[in-house]
Formats: C-alpha cells, structure tokens, sequence
C-alpha cells in the first residue's frame, strides 16, 4: 500500500482561455475500454456553458483574426511542440478508452502531431490558392481573397478520439475563425488533454473553447445560436443532420459536412470570399 | 462671525437648522454590520428569475436606462445616434418604449435636445453632467454657472458631483451647501441627481452619511458614481442608498430616487439591481421615476436577451447597434 494520497485530476470545461466546472454542476463517468472499471469523471456541459463559450469564442474572435498568418502558422506549430511533451499522456489515455493496442496508439498521437504542422504550412498560403487577381473588362484591379467567417461550432468524432478531434479543429482555426468543439461524449480524454495543451501554447483566450458533454443535447442550441456563423457536423449521424441543418437556417449557418478527412478544402469551408475592386489611374 | 446656511424645508422638518443640528443627525446614524450587508446583498443576488418576470423585467429595466455616453471623444453625430437608440432602442419592435432618459456631457445637451425634438422625442429628458464632472474640482461660480449653461440648453436632469475631498475631511456643511446652491439653480422643474461616487468614499458607513446629507439638502436622486472610477455600482453599495431613501421617505414623507451608474454591463446585472430595489425599498420604487441606471453597453445586452426570449435561440450582437 502506498503511504501517499492519490490526486486524482478534475476534468473541466475549456472556456476563454480557463479550466471551469459545468455551471449546472453536472458530470458523467466515463469506463475502461471493455469494461466497467471506472476511468474518469467528466464535466456534462449545460447550454448556458454553450452561451458563455459562444461569448468567448466571438472576443477570441477579435484577436486571431487579426494575427498575422505567420503568427498564426507559429502557434499551430507549437501546439505540434506542446503536444510531443504530452505524448505519453495521449498514449494512455488512448488505450485506455479505444482499447487500441500500444502500438496504434502511438502511430495516433504522431498522426495527430504532424497533422498540426501540417495546417500550420497552410495559414499563409490558403489565401494564395483561394484568392487572387481577377481579369476584368474595364479599367479596375480585380481582387478576391478569402477571409475567416467567425465563430465556427464542431462535434469531434468518437474515433480515432485524439486523430479525428486535430483533423475537426486544425482546419477551423487555421484561417483564422475561433471554435466551440464539442467533445465525443464517449471518447472525452484526448480533448481534455488537447485543451491543456492549447492553453500553453499561445493560443489567444477564447479562439479555441472546448466542452465535453452530450452532443445531442448541445446541438440544437448551437445551431439556432445567432453568434454561430458555421458548425462541423461530420461527426453526426443523418437523423440529427436533419434537424440542425433546419435550426441553422435562423441566420443561414455554413454547414460543413466532409468526405474527406484532411484537405485544404476543409479550411476553405469556413471562409467567405472578399471581392474588392479598386479603380485603375486614380 | 458664523456663516449663514440657507436650510431646505425637509431639513427643517426634521430639526435640522444649524450646522450643529446637520452634524448630530449625521453622527446619529446607525453604523454599517459590513458582513452583513455584503451577506445580504450576495444572498440577493442568487435569486432565480422566471422565464415570464424576467421579460417583464427586461423591459423595466430598459425604460429605467439613463442611456449615456460620457467620454472626451464624444462627437455630435455620435450624440445623436445615441438619441436615435434611446427614443428606438429596439428599432424593428415600436411596442418597445423609450429609454429613462440620455445622458450626456454638459456641452452637448443643446445638440441632444435638438436632435431629440426633432426626431419626435420631445418628452424624452436630457440629463447633464454638471459641477464639474467628474472630479468636481472647480470653484462655486465655475460650477453654478456649469449648472445654468445645462439648464438653459434643455437638460431638465441635472447630475451633480459632491465634492469627496470635503465630505471625507469632515466638511459636511460645506457639501451640503454645495448641493443646496445647486439645488437652488434647477428649481423644482429640473431634477437633481447628486453623485456621491462611493468608491471613494471609502467605508460603507461613509455612503450612508453622503446618502442622508445629499437627501436632506436637496436631492431628488442619490447616484453611486460617476462610472469612471472602480468600484462603481456595487450590490451592497446600492442596498445601503435603498436603505437611505426608503428610511428618508418614512421620515419625512419625501421619496428619493436612486441612481446606480457604472459596471452594469449585462441583463443578468440589472436584473439583480432590480430585486435589490423590490426587496430593500419597495415596488413603489420599481419605476423610472425613482430608480434608473446608467449604462451604455447594457441596451444592447437587454435587446439581446428580449430577442432569446421572444425567438427562443440566443441572439448575436450583429443585430443591434454598435456604441
């Protein structure tokens, strides 16, 4: 028997940059992977924490907007750095959860790690492949560019927890929007985790808020919220798809759906495109 | 030689005709418990609010709004798009009324008033920060003709600072004074709001002296702050103001309104001020007439839960207008 007291860790809420409990003061447990042994306890988010991590997500919003591409390339790169000093945690709580073999395990932290720099190569030429001049008739420079559409709102796959929660996020934040996630209710460690790693690799407060909860309960909310400009429901099944993609019509909400789990073009999804003409001569 | 005093009736009401008279009542005060009223105040501020009085609320607390901007940077176009939002605070619902009133800077109440008469606001008050706002550090002949300039541009609101550095001194026939020469400037058309800025006055027992002192010379209004020094509105600063008016009117039979101003920023905050006023003054005071807040980001915070309420879906700040 050891002679020292366990400290057992209190999973919170990632709202504008802090740890928080639910305001409901709900929680769920969360069991080994094939098993009934008791993992963790997790914070069972209420839509007045939705609403607050909305509130947040728009003020983050102001910031990130405003950071240089490079910057923003230099933060999602440190999140990759950050994440590497994690990656035994991940690892565990992996196996854990998934049931996945050690090896699998690890193969998803890496993945997970070179998906970040990944995006991070993306922020400053997203708006070079998307964008450009525009050959016009008449005596005018032409230019599009795309830009950040605003506060984005996304439900993370169960599985791969940790691989598919980056592939959800990474594109969201890399032009430039700010992000509610919505954690897998099953699978809810990596996020946990993922949002102590965002919380030292400076991201700006409130660019990236997470909640762990029910998905469902929180969809409905997220979707009719007027502040929310486009929400990431791959994750969800055909039934719900239905009433959000309903709920969403309230301010004409960009609804991402995605064949394909990484691409450019999942970035492009929650851009607009900016068109400026400027007379020719004056 | 003793200086004369000029004492108002309520005063003389209630014994006090001499320096030495204002002194004891002043002295005579109860003192504050500090635990108990931030107890009390905190305990206040934990009560649930229903669906239905919350709307009712909402729409109390915007018709109590002295919706203000007071800042160096003012511009008149600025001055009147705040008239514009104070008369139509919610643009596209006509049901909605209009503000408690505007508040402006001294030297803007003329563009106001005008703007407001012509848009169809006539009966919409024009409250003017006089005396020197805020720091209220200038002579009697600067601060009384401040108060005219006011008067004669339209404001028929007049708030007023004391002056901390006497009160806290000991002087309190001086602030007095003050407020009575003032007082005696607005007449009884124009109302007077003295602002006490309690987060200088440093101990709860103190806001409970400025209280009395201010009601006794004169005030129709006794205000918290300026709002341009922290801590303004505090919930157990306003409780001890209610306390003052809702013991004055039992006194004397005059009621005294109320003025929290500064860092009430959202519903949820007003809303607190709101049951602090039904449970420490009385309904009678739940009116524009005798409890207002001074505010500027807080309409917008209003319309937006009016619209959560109406819709049924949060609202987002792109569907009201910027400040």
């Amino acid at each position: 028997m050891s002679d020292r007291i366990e400290v057992l860790k209190t999973n919170k809420l990632f709202i504008n940059g802090a740890f928080v409990r639910s305001e409901s003061g709900r929680s769920y447990r969360v069991n080994k992977a094939n098993s009934k042994t008791f993992l963790a306890n997790l914070a069972l988010a209420s839509r007045k924490d939705l609403r607050e991590a909305v509130l947040a997500a728009k003020n983050g919003l102001i910031k990130w907007q405003s950071a240089t591409a490079f910057n923003k390339s230099q933060i999602l790169y440190r999140i990759a750095e950050i994440m590497e000093g994690r990656r035994e945690q991940f690892v565990e709580e992996i196996i854990a959860l998934e049931g996945l073999p050690k090896k699998s395990a690890d193969l998803q932290v890496s993945q997970a790690i070179d998906l970040w720099i990944w995006y991070a190569g993306w922020t400053d030429k997203i708006s070079v492949i998307a964008g450009g001049e525009n050959p016009i008739n008449g005596p005018f420079y032409n230019f599009t560019s795309p830009e950040p559409i605003g506060v984005v709102g996304a439900f993370a796959p169960d599985a791969p927890s940790l691989l598919g929660l980056v592939e959800t996020l990474a594109p969201i934040i890399a032009s430039g929007n700010s992000a509610l996630l919505i954690a897998s209710q099953r699978y809810p460690l990596s996020a946990v985790t993922m949002s102590e790693v965002f919380a030292t690799s400076d991201v700006p407060a409130g660019v990236i808020n997470i909640l762990t909860g029910n998905q469902k309960e929180l969809a409905p909310w997220l979707a009719s919220h007027m502040e929310i400009s486009g929400m990431d429901i791959t994750s969800l099944d055909k039934k719900s798809e239905i009433e959000i993609r309903k709920a969403a019509t309230s301010n004409l909400k960009r609804i991402g759906n995605f064949d394909t789990k990484v691409s450019p073009e999942r970035i492009l999804a929650f851009m607009d495109y900016k068109t400026i003409w400027h007379p020719i001569g004056i | 030689m003793a200086a004369t005093h000029a004492f108002p009736e309520r005063a003389k009401s209630l014994g006090i005709t001499s320096e030495k008279s204002l002194l004891k009542f002043l002295s005579s005060l109860p003192g504050i418990d500090q635990i108990g009223v931030e107890e009390r105040a905190g305990y206040l501020a934990t009560r649930s609010i229903k669906n239905e009085s919350k709307r009712w609320a909402i729409d109390l607390a915007l018709s109590m709004v002295d919706l203000t901007t007071l800042e160096g940077s003012d511009t008149d176009g600025k001055i009147r798009a705040l008239c514009n939002k104070g008369l139509h605070p919610d643009p596209f619902d006509k049901t909605l009324g209009r503000v408690g009133a505007i508040c402006v800077y001294n030297d803007k109440v003329k563009i106001a008033r005008n703007h407001l008469d012509q848009i169809g606001g006539s009966d919409l008050p024009i409250a003017a920060v006089s005396t020197a706002f805020p720091a209220g550090r200038a002579s009697m002949a600067v601060k009384i003709q401040d108060t005219r300039d006011a008067i004669s541009d339209g404001a028929s609101e007049i708030d007023m600072v004391i002056d901390r550095g006497a009160f806290l001194s000991g002087s309190y026939q001086d602030v007095f004074d003050e407020i009575v020469t003032i007082k005696s400037q607005c007449g009884d058309d124009v109302h007077l709001k003295v602002i006490l800025e309690t987060g200088e006055l440093v101990s709860y027992d103190n806001v409970r002296k400025a209280s009395y002192l201010a009601c006794l010379a004169g005030a129709d209004f006794i205000k918290t702050s300026t709002g341009k020094i922290s801590p303004a509105a505090t919930a157990p600063v306003v409780l001890i103001m209610l306390e003052a008016v809702r013991d004055f009117m039992n006194l004397s039979g005059i009621q005294i309104g109320v003025k929290p101003a500064g860092g009430i920023r959202n519903t949820k905050d007003a809303i607190k001020q709101l049951v602090l006023v039904n449970e420490i003054a009385g309904s009678q005071w739940l009116s524009p007439k005798y409890f207002r807040i001074g505010a500027s980001a807080l309409v917008n915070d209003l319309l937006m839960q009016r619209m959560k309420a109406r819709d049924g879906y949060y609202a987002s700040s792109n569907y009201v207008t910027l400040d």
